[in-house]
């Protein structure tokens, strides 16, 4: 939506993370057309449900092509829009609702196959949009409106488990930081295979974790994002395990393989093997 | 006098060549000029089981699989006792005589298959001694024969002489064998060649080609009984630039990424059964709202659940014409004929480019296992799947208006939100109720741009009418004709395109005092639409796992016409 939309009325909450995200993957989209010459129609974002599923609707200036569709598959969705058209720079957004409970199944695909995608995660860990239930990633005996007694379960761990499920690029962000987010992003979507980054974004009517994550040094609160040191190896896979275990938030590319094709890349590579025939032909092969 | 068809049931144990002796039966009939079909029910397990094979062997065209069996070739013992009550009083059995003994069935005939095929020095030509033996049965020349073995087996090998001398001497003895036990079928009448090109092929394959003859580009499919053979050939062969067919991780990821294909461009599809279908149920309300292109196959098994994997039913009308929640209709199309199973695939491709919205393209286990005997598929009279597409600049109304617009392709100006929420003209969500009332009437009105108007009509004139879908074809047809022969007044109606009707067609149902609807489910799924729609229709229903017999639907229509004149008579 390029311009006001009377008809539209979702809305954000005021200071909601995913503005930031939202500024990112503009500024990311923005670089991309500048740095290829690529048109802004160029680019398909393939959106979840949920509070920032509506990302799609809410970008600003020039308008990428969009797909708003079912709770949990954009990723399955992507997969078609991506093997139909190879050349085009495809992006999914979602939540940590969408992506990590209903749509968990596709992950593990995807790794496998090295789609050449970026999906952009806001994790804000809790269900925003049906107001306030716990997500995989709310934490432990957290009180949500689902969980009146506590969440029963542990906090999912996004990071281990894209890092397991040999997700290729990985890369972690806060939605308080538009800029650094969107070189974040810019890396996925010029990575060769499957990215996430995966982005903090509190949202400040359930589950306002901003202190948290920014620190309030005055009153003894230490931030919970740090950088990722400069010296550390992203493609060593052992390291950025280690990373993991020092608890917090890791801002920064945390793994990113370079060695593995693309599944686009690898169906190209069956076409020697492969050989075309024409419908004449194949009927003809049941002539008698 | 002589036959004009016959039927031959094998039966025996998975893996012991039930199946290929059916279909090389099959094929060698077809070579020398006969028609010939086959119908197969397996049991759901790699290996072994219990397995069935039959095949009906015609001088005339026919479309159902024969309501007797002329001739058992029993593999084992529990194959004998199983279907021996299903042989014609005339009819023979012919035995393993390796694998067990018989006493007392004077019409049965031992032939050791596998001494008999190892003494030619070929372990493999077992089936050959069958054939051999089934020639003679039905008196079929023996040149015939040699003819068949000569092309199967000649395929530029050193050792083809060797194996096509060992295969003729099988097929020898298997004949001279079994004229020692004095049993004859009579003479099956000289096969009439036809004068057109033929193909020998089973409906699986022709729904792949029907689609790729379209113009199909993407598919993406999950293994599924009895549909997988459709995602194996397309694998093959749906290949190279521009072309893809993709094995997904479920019947969620097959429909989700036909979405994303058929939004990006490409005429999209997958196939599968019911299981499948009920996955697909919110992919396929997304693609009815975003107006996306796809085709979905659903190759009907029976039950609900994984009820009956592998046996043939027609109970997914409901679940394929109401898939999703909210209001859809989707458009559909059932294949009732193997011929059929080529030009509905090609038609739900076109349909679904020519409206931008999904299309289920109905089969059933029955059709798509069996192989047989078809005109060659006139490519000609095939059309290239199109849709409208956009060509103008950005700033595009995707979704204005009731009526279908040109559809922009990612890649090019005219970007826009394919929107799974009720949407305005751009595609941005919203939940104006007048919206709801444009979007909703434009979905459906779309509908109308499917209607076609070709349909099968006879005798149109009697008020009480057969109209059967799907696969029940093949046996209602047959059973019409004897009944139209026996002077029974009944007109015939019969179309492939569910939905939309042919408008004519329903027309002149609705007129009917009665519409007999033979159909294998329990509900009467299709006179119950019917009647939803003004046809005062009345099923015949029949829930075993297998297709109708002729001569049951003979009795029962023939029952309900003369309940209904009975009825009229008193009015």
């Amino acid at each position: 939506m390029s311009k006001k939309n009377p008809e539209y009325d979702f809305k954000w909450c005021p200071g909601c993370g995913d503005f930031g995200v939202r500024r990112a993957i503009e500024f990311a989209m923005i670089g991309r057309l500048e740095e290829t010459g690529l048109p802004m129609e160029n680019n398909v974002v393939v959106a979840g449900i949920g509070c920032s599923g509506n990302l799609v609707h809410l970008l600003e200036g020039d308008q990428p092509y969009g797909i708003h569709g079912i709770h949990g598959r954009s990723l399955p969705i992507a997969l078609g829009v991506k093997m139909a058209q190879p050349n085009l720079n495809v992006m999914v957004v979602a939540g940590d609702g969408d992506f990590l409970s209903i749509g968990g199944e596709h992950i593990a695909p995807q790794a496998a196959r090295n789609l050449n995608i970026c999906a952009v995660i806001m994790d804000n860990g809790v269900y925003g949009l049906t107001k306030g239930q716990s997500s995989p990633t709310t934490l432990q005996g957290a009180i949500t409106s689902s969980t009146p007694f506590g969440k029963l379960e542990t906090k999912t761990n996004p990071l281990e488990l894209y890092l397991t499920l040999g997700v290729s690029f990985i890369a972690s962000g806060f939605s308080g930081q538009p800029r650094p987010l969107s070189q974040l992003i810019r890396q996925g979507m010029e990575h060769s295979g499957f990215s996430i980054v995966h982005v903090q974004s509190p949202c400040t009517t359930y589950n306002d974790t901003f202190i948290e994550l920014k620190g309030d040094l005055a009153n003894g609160i230490q931030p919970a994002l740090w950088d990722i040191p400069e010296d550390h190896d992203p493609s060593d896979r052992a390291a950025a395990h280690e990373l993991l275990q020092q608890g917090g938030v890791p801002v920064g590319v945390l793994y990113n393989d370079t060695s593995r094709i693309s599944l686009d890349e690898a169906v190209v590579g069956t076409w020697e093997k492969a050989k075309p025939k024409s419908v004449e032909q194949l009927l003809g092969a049941f002539e008698f | 006098m002589q036959m004009r068809d016959f039927v031959v049931r094998f039966a025996g144990e998975g893996g012991q060549g039930v199946v290929t002796s059916a279909e090389g039966l099959a094929q060698s009939s077809t070579q020398v000029g006969y028609h010939a079909l086959t119908f197969a029910t397996f049991p759901s397990q790699i290996l072994g089981g219990p397995t069935w094979t039959q095949a009906r062997i015609s001088v005339d065209p026919v479309l159902a699989p024969g309501d007797d069996v002329n001739v058992l070739v029993a593999f084992n013992r529990d194959a004998y006792d199983e279907h021996e009550g299903d042989v014609r009083e005339d009819g023979v059995v012919i035995f393993d005589s390796n694998e067990f003994e018989l006493e007392g069935d004077s019409r049965s005939f031992g032939l050791p298959f596998e001494e008999l095929a190892k003494s030619t020095g070929n372990n493999r030509a077992a089936n050959m001694v069958i054939m051999g033996a089934l020639a003679h049965l039905i008196n079929m020349p023996q040149e015939n024969l040699i003819s068949f073995v000569e092309q199967r087996f000649t395929r530029g090998r050193n050792e083809d002489a060797q194996i096509i001398k060992s295969n003729i001497e099988a097929l020898n003895l298997g004949r001279s064998h079994i004229a020692e036990s004095g049993f004859s079928l009579g003479e099956l009448a000289p096969p009439e060649m036809p004068e057109y090109k033929q193909v020998m092929i089973k409906g699986n394959e022709a729904v792949s080609l029907g689609a790729m003859a379209a113009g199909l580009d993407f598919y993406a499919g999950y293994p599924i009984s009895p549909a997988t053979p459709i995602l194996l050939y397309m694998e093959r062969n749906l290949v190279g630039e521009n072309r893809l067919a993709y094995q997904v991780s479920s019947e969620i990821e097959a429909i989700t990424a036909i979405i994303g294909a058929g939004y990006a461009g490409k005429r999209a599809m997958t196939a599968t059964s019911g299981p499948g279908v009920s996955l697909m149920s919110e992919g396929l309300g997304l693609a009815w709202i975003a107006e996306i292109p796809l085709v979905v196959v659903n190759v009907q098994r029976g039950g609900p659940a994984t009820g009956l994997p592998t046996k043939t039913e027609q109970s997914d009308l409901f679940s394929c014409m109401y898939p999703a929640h909210g209001d859809v209709k989707m458009p559909i199309i059932a294949a009732g004929t193997v011929e059929e199973c080529f030009y509905g695939a090609a038609k739900a491709v076109e349909w679904a480019e020519r409206y931008q919205g999904p299309v289920i393209l109905m089969s059933e286990m029955a059709l798509a296992e069996r192989v047989q005997n078809i005109r060659k598929p006139d490519l000609s009279a095939v059309k290239d799947a199109k849709r409208v597409v956009y060509s103008g600049n950005n700033g595009y109304l995707r979704y204005a208006g009731s009526e279908l617009s040109p559809m922009p392709i990612p890649g090019n100006p005219g970007a826009y939100v394919a929107n799974g929420s009720e949407h305005d003209d751009m595609g941005d969500t919203t939940h104006l109720g007048e919206r709801h009332v444009q979007m909703t009437e434009r979905r459906f009105g779309k509908i109308k741009l499917l209607e076609e108007n070709e349909y099968e009509s006879d005798q149109t004139e009697n008020s009480i009418a057969v109209l059967p879908w799907g696969g029940s074809k093949g046996p209602a047809q047959e059973a019409y004709a004897q009944l139209k022969e026996s002077g029974l007044p009944v007109s015939w109606y019969y179309t492939m395109f569910l939905n939309p009707l042919p408008p004519k067609m329903l027309e002149e149902l609705k007129k009917k005092d009665l519409v007999i609807v033979p159909e294998l489910n329990y509900q009467g799924q299709f006179s119950s639409i019917l009647r939803s729609m003004g046809v005062k229709a009345e099923s015949i229903t029949q829930y075993t796992g297998l297709p109708f017999k002729a001569r049951t639907l003979v009795e029962k229509i023939t029952e309900m016409t003369n309940a209904s004149l009975k009825e009229m008579v008193r009015v």
